[in-house]
């Protein structure tokens, strides 16, 4: 691996002028979360410059920064020689600088045509040049070898294969001088994706630096010239791609030691309690299929994308199980609603706390016993100080720092709010617990306490399925885990059978778990 | 990937769009004209004028909603600020101002209300629906409060009348002035919407705010705007409001916005933005109007026109529901 002094050395031989883009020390801070610590990396005109990290180090809030959405606190930041500071992403654009998003950004009602052109319209007084404007917007599809795309057809009728490609021509459009994509492949089919690489090359050749974002290393080593690793906000890695060990890549990625410790308490498995064969959604997930026995904590892995989520959205009755069967304890239970999945017993912890785990505005005991109010409800009439008990019941027994139950969930921490949406979870007796990142965005000691709590619930035989994108608390807290990887699931195996690297392998695609 | 059906699809969409308010006037007409009395006199020219009169007010109001509901706004203080804006009028008269001295102070202060309509929501974030409804009431205390509770009357003889006088000496072929002024208007709007970079934005925020604010749509600017100019246009109903009645009246119009609101959705506008025209606009209002003037003829009392176009209502954005249902899949 070389040192970023190296690095640039090799450049300034290479190109005697300024580089296209250079970004030193770069910081950025969202109240006491630090997303970007230390970033320094440069493009050169007509490169491709892969950044490779993890979910959370920090790549998208770099990506903001560039295009002009957010402002860094920190560090420089330099087009061409000069200081880049957009205070919009209009400006961003102005200056050259074009993005294309991983989640679809285009408006749905508007034409092919109209998204591809929005804010460039050519256009003279207010008034619109329609004649350019198709030439230019066929221009850009042409460049993309899609020239046969319905220039009328409302993008929303698109599938979303081809939205992409609406939303690529979009970056084209106007002339970029850098050109970020952000996991631009995620939802194209090969062919495309194919296109796509073509595309690129043709843009390098002309200029057009290109700052290409993958979770996919074998695309991000056939089309880089050079990488920049991020973890934790921090670049700690780069060099030029055609060079570079994969393994050296994932290392630099994960980089971190196994050193946190997680609270096991012993529990045994016991009989399949919840079973899936080869679910598959409209979109995601392709094919899920798991068994999970009576007492097993098991860890769902995988990238942004891959399915993990919609999965469990399925499972409890939140998407359409387009073929596949679930089968809950040895019983065929394949499409039912959440109310059905309730009643037997299957709980839900949403990984969107905020706008679909809790009612943030209502007290801490509506929203624990939102799903059972039975025990203290009296002919229909919930008797209000009853409920409170049951609510200061959980609230000691998950050490929630409250006032009082009638405290709106919205004046408690993170850490706090998740055990009141994990409370609900064990006030309704649930006993097939679908947990979508529980730990995400709460503090250390909240997160011990949860994985301690899951290990309790093991021991009493509850079954869980563990959603995470962090891999320490994967392997420290499972029991078995499976990846996920572009919808597909199918290999679960013991914990002690895999290590972060051969999980990082097989979730960006490169295990025999995953077939495209 | 199949790379016609996309293009079929928004082909029969888009013909669906255009024609679906058409036939729904077609419909109502045809419905009305089963009936033997009612027919000879329902397709006289004398009775297309009074429609088309009866109509231009809330078609003129229709043409600025277009444009707000399309951005994914909604205006509620519409019947206000065409009473506040009336009374104006014929306060201005009254003090003696000269006509265009009027009409232009008129449409101006319209304008303004818009304005501040769209400013507040754009800069304070806050939802069309509350801002708005706000606004209604404070727009009719001031309509009150200028006219001192009662109506001010204008001279019978102020050129103003003349604009939705049905017997008019200064009628351009067989119309009042108004209607004219109610089509060239809508021509101009539909321009816009459908010919401007302004306009594409309109379209633009209603589909998706956050792609348009990306894409550096300057998305408050654009908001103020859409609202001051949809409010030009209710101010000139307010004047429209003023000639028909011959006065200033403070408590005139309640209710008016959900007229215009409703034509506009009848024309195939969805509230969640992004979609509407406004030759939609103009059909959903018309056909409105032909719904009043047929049962008026059957002899159908009040709450039978109320319950009927109750029912229209529905139906339009049942259908509107149908058809965003078959475009996301």
């Amino acid at each position: 691996m070389m040192a970023p002094s190296q690095i640039n050395e090799i450049v300034s031989e290479t190109t005697s002028t300024f580089p296209r883009l250079r970004m030193a020390a770069v910081r950025k801070s969202f109240g006491a979360t630090q997303a970007l610590k230390n970033v320094s990396f440069e493009v050169a005109p007509g490169e491709v410059h892969v950044l490779i990290g993890e979910n959370g180090a920090g790549k998208s809030t770099l990506m903001k920064i560039l295009s002009g959405a957010l402002q860094p606190d920190g560090g420089v930041v330099e087009l061409d020689g000069k200081p880049y500071a957009p205070a919009n992403p209009l400006e961003a654009r102005r200056r050259g600088i074009a993005m294309i998003y991983q989640e679809l950004t285009l408006a749905p009602h508007l034409t092919v045509e109209e998204n591809i052109l929005l804010g460039e319209e050519p256009a003279r007084l207010g008034w619109l040049n329609r004649r350019r404007g198709r030439e230019l917007a066929r221009q850009a599809l042409a460049e993309l070898h899609h020239q046969n795309m319905p220039l009328d057809a409302p993008v929303g009728s698109l599938s979303i294969a081809e939205q992409q490609v609406v939303e690529i021509a979009r970056g084209l459009v106007g002339d970029p001088k850098i050109l970020i994509m952000d996991e631009p492949t995620s939802s194209l089919t090969q062919a495309d994706a194919e296109n796509l690489f073509a595309i690129i090359g043709q843009l390098r050749q002309r200029g057009v630096s290109i700052i290409y974002i993958s979770h996919f290393l074998e695309e991000c080593q056939r089309i880089g010239d050079r990488y920049t690793v991020l973890r934790d906000g921090e670049s700690v890695a780069c060099g030029t791609m055609p060079a570079a060990d994969l393994g050296q890549i994932i290392r630099a990625m994960v980089g971190r030691e196994i050193n946190d410790i997680y609270p096991r308490t012993p529990h045994t498995l016991g009989e399949p309690v919840f079973e899936l064969r080869a679910v598959a959604g409209r979109v995601r997930p392709r094919s899920a299929t798991l068994k999970l026995r009576a007492g097993e904590i098991l860890g769902l892995a995988g990238l942004i994308g891959a399915g993990r989520t919609e999965t469990l959205r399925a499972c409890f009755g939140l998407e359409t199980i387009e073929s596949g069967a679930v089968v809950v304890r040895s019983k065929e239970a394949t499409h039912r609603s959440p109310t059905q999945r309730l009643v037997d017993g299957i709980g839900l912890l949403s990984e969107n706390r905020k706008e679909e785990g809790l009612m943030l505005n209502r007290s801490l005991a509506d929203n624990l016993t939102l799903t059972r109010h039975g025990p203290f409800t009296r002919c229909g009439f919930i008797q209000n100080r009853r409920q409170e008990q049951a609510a200061k019941t959980w609230m000691e027994r998950l050490e929630v720092r409250a006032r009082h139950p009638n405290q709106p969930a919205s004046e408690l921490s993170g850490g706090n709010q998740q055990k009141i949406a994990l409370g609900r979870l064990l006030h309704h007796e649930a006993t097939i617990l679908l947990l979508d990142e529980p730990t995400r965005g709460i503090d250390v000691g909240s997160k011990a306490q949860i994985y301690k709590l899951m290990g309790q619930l093991a021991a009493q035989g509850k079954a869980i399925i563990f959603v995470s994108s962090y891999l320490p608390e994967l392997l420290g807290v499972c029991d078995t885990i499976g990846v996920m990887c572009r919808g597909v699931l199918s290999d679960v195996r013991p914990a002690d059978q895999w290590t972060e690297h051969a999980i990082m392998t097989a979730a960006i695609g490169q295990g025999m778990a995953c077939a495209t | 990937m199949n790379k016609s059906s996309p293009a079929k699809v928004s082909r029969i969409f888009h013909v669906l769009n255009v024609i679906g308010p058409f036939c729904g006037l077609l419909l109502v007409l045809g419905l009305f004209s089963l009936s033997g009395e009612v027919r000879p006199y329902l397709y006289t020219g004398g009775n297309f004028k009074i429609i088309l009169t009866q109509t231009v007010i809330v078609a003129v109001g229709a043409l600025g909603m277009t444009m707000i509901i399309v951005s994914g706004g909604i205006d509620l203080s519409v019947g206000s600020a065409v009473a506040l804006t009336s009374v104006l009028g014929a306060t201005l008269v009254v003090k003696g101002y000269s006509t265009l001295a009027v009409i232009v102070l008129t449409v101006l202060a319209g304008g303004l209300i818009g304005m501040a309509n769209g400013a507040i929501i754009a800069g304070f974030r806050m939802t069309p629906f509350i801002v708005t409804l706000g606004m209604m009431g404070i727009l009719r205390g001031s309509a009150k409060w200028l006219a001192g509770n009662q109506t001010v009357n204008i001279p019978a003889s102020a050129p103003l009348n003349h604009l939705m006088a049905l017997r008019s000496p200064n009628q351009l072929f067989p119309l009042p002035p108004g209607v004219w002024l109610a089509i060239g208007l809508a021509v101009a709007v539909a321009v816009l919407m459908r010919r401007t970079v302004f306009g594409r934005y309109i379209f633009a925020i209603g589909s998706n705010e956050a792609t348009a604010r990306l894409c550096g749509v300057r998305v408050p600017l654009q908001k103020t705007l859409i609202y001051g100019l949809a409010g030009l246009l209710f101010g000139l109903a307010g004047l429209m409001q003023l000639s028909r009645l011959t006065q200033g009246d403070p408590t005139v119009a309640i209710g008016l916005e959900l007229d215009i609101i409703a034509a506009v959705v009848i024309g195939g506008a969805s509230l969640n933005g992004g979609t509407g025209s406004v030759l939609g606009s103009i059909i959903g209002a018309l056909i409105m109007a032909v719904l009043r003037n047929g049962s008026n003829q059957m002899g159908w009392q009040n709450f039978t026109q109320e319950i009927i176009i109750g029912v229209v209502i529905i139906i339009a954005v049942g259908l509107d529901r149908f058809r965003q249902s078959r475009m996301k899949t």
